[in-house]
């Protein structure tokens, strides 16, 4: 995994407080990882903090997934 | 995620933090023991309730009558206390009284960046903010036949809207916390409305229903959002009433006089506790009975 990724998945770990196996690619916030609204706004703003970007609403209602997000942040971090 | 918000109530963890408990954070997790409430009301060591020693509170318009009365009655028991408000001097006055407790705030709540730099400033003077009480308010009365646009949106930006940024503000720590207490002063004539107060009396129902949304979005984060709703306070927005109102509103009062800003303060304590971890989205009027409204 990349850096980013790992970063991304540290973030959500303690965030969430799920088992660090269940944070694959794949897993989606609300389906398998049992976020509810305040929760995804609150990562949008961990990861915003940690990377040091701006997400945007419109940007922010497409992450739904684990993978969703580490795109996005490579993509903004250039 | 767009369209309806779904805030769950969930079983995070217990952790060591005594204020975050069973109370906080809803039906999912076991009954408390007994040994757990004795530890909370009050605390068994020291007898003491109400205690927010390690506490840090923010508190808006805190120059006026009743937001001194608040500041005190926080720093009283313990609280650190950011005193907020446009009249330096009388802000320094009162920290000088409270102590090393107190430090000044300087804020204009009035221009859009000022709430948004009060929250910053608390945040690293105090290293957060725990309990915000928005308390600064003003009036520019007058019939809403003859209101000015700049009188309304005077007051509708300094009581509503600067009370919405500054909540804003401050929820991020008290997430990451998983505890805070926002109480918004607002006013009796919020529920019953008042003539020739369109603009004011607009605020304060505005905050009123605000503090409603955001008490359903946060419960879960053991952060509680509540009103107090003061009725005729002897204060300075009250003494440039003419005496004909003031008399007539007096024999409204079955308590038979005008409260003071002490009659205020001890509501405020009681939402900013840890006891009050279970009341969120009310208003508790103070109002010496003039209004009695369920």
């Amino acid at each position: 995994m990349s850096d980013v990724a790992e970063r991304v998945k540290k973030i959500i770990v303690e965030h969430l407080g799920v088992e660090e196996v269940k944070v694959v690619e794949a897993a989606s916030f609300i389906e398998d990882l049992g976020a509810d609204s305040l929760d995804t706004v609150e990562l949008v703003m961990a990861f915003e903090e940690e990377f040091g970007i701006e997400i945007p609403d419109e940007a922010a209602e497409k992450i739904l997934t684990v993978k969703d997000a580490v795109d996005y942040i490579k993509t903004a971090i250039g | 995620m767009s369209g309806l918000y779904v805030i769950r109530a969930r079983s995070c963890c217990l952790r060591a933090e005594r204020t975050v408990g069973w109370d906080e954070i809803g039906h999912e997790l076991p009954r408390p023991t007994p040994t757990a409430l004795a530890f909370r009301f009050p605390d068994e060591q020291t007898g003491i309730m109400f205690d927010l020693n390690g506490r840090t509170a923010l508190i808006t318009g805190a120059s006026g009558g009743i937001g001194q009365a608040i500041a005190r009655t926080l720093a009283r028991q313990g609280a650190r206390v950011g005193l907020s408000g446009t009249r330096v001097d009388a802000l320094q006055a009162l920290a000088d009284e409270i102590g090393d407790a107190a430090c000044v705030l300087a804020a204009d709540l009035g221009n859009p960046s000022g709430a948004d730099g009060l929250v910053a400033a608390a945040t690293a003077k105090m290293g957060g903010i725990d309990i915000l009480v928005h308390n600064a308010g003003l009036t520019r009365d007058g019939l809403a036949l003859r209101m000015s646009d700049e009188d309304w949106a005077r007051v509708i930006e300094v009581n509503l809207g600067a009370g919405f940024r500054l909540i804003r503000g401050a929820l991020r720590g008290m997430m990451k916390k998983r505890w805070g207490r926002v109480i918004a002063v607002t006013s009796v004539v919020a529920a019953t409305g008042s003539p020739g107060q369109a603009n004011y009396v607009a605020s304060k129902a505005g905050l009123t229903g605000m503090i409603k949304a955001l008490a359903q979005e946060v419960a879960g984060r053991g952060i509680t959002a509540n009103c107090v709703a003061p009725g005729f306070i002897d204060t300075a927005m009250t003494a440039v009433l003419p005496e004909a109102r003031r008399q007539q509103i007096l024999a409204s009062v079955p308590a038979g006089r005008f409260g003071n800003p002490d009659d205020v303060a001890p509501c405020v304590l009681f939402l900013a506790s840890g006891e009050a971890a279970y009341v969120t989205g009310q208003t508790i009027h103070v109002n010496g009975g003039m209004a009695m409204i369920s």
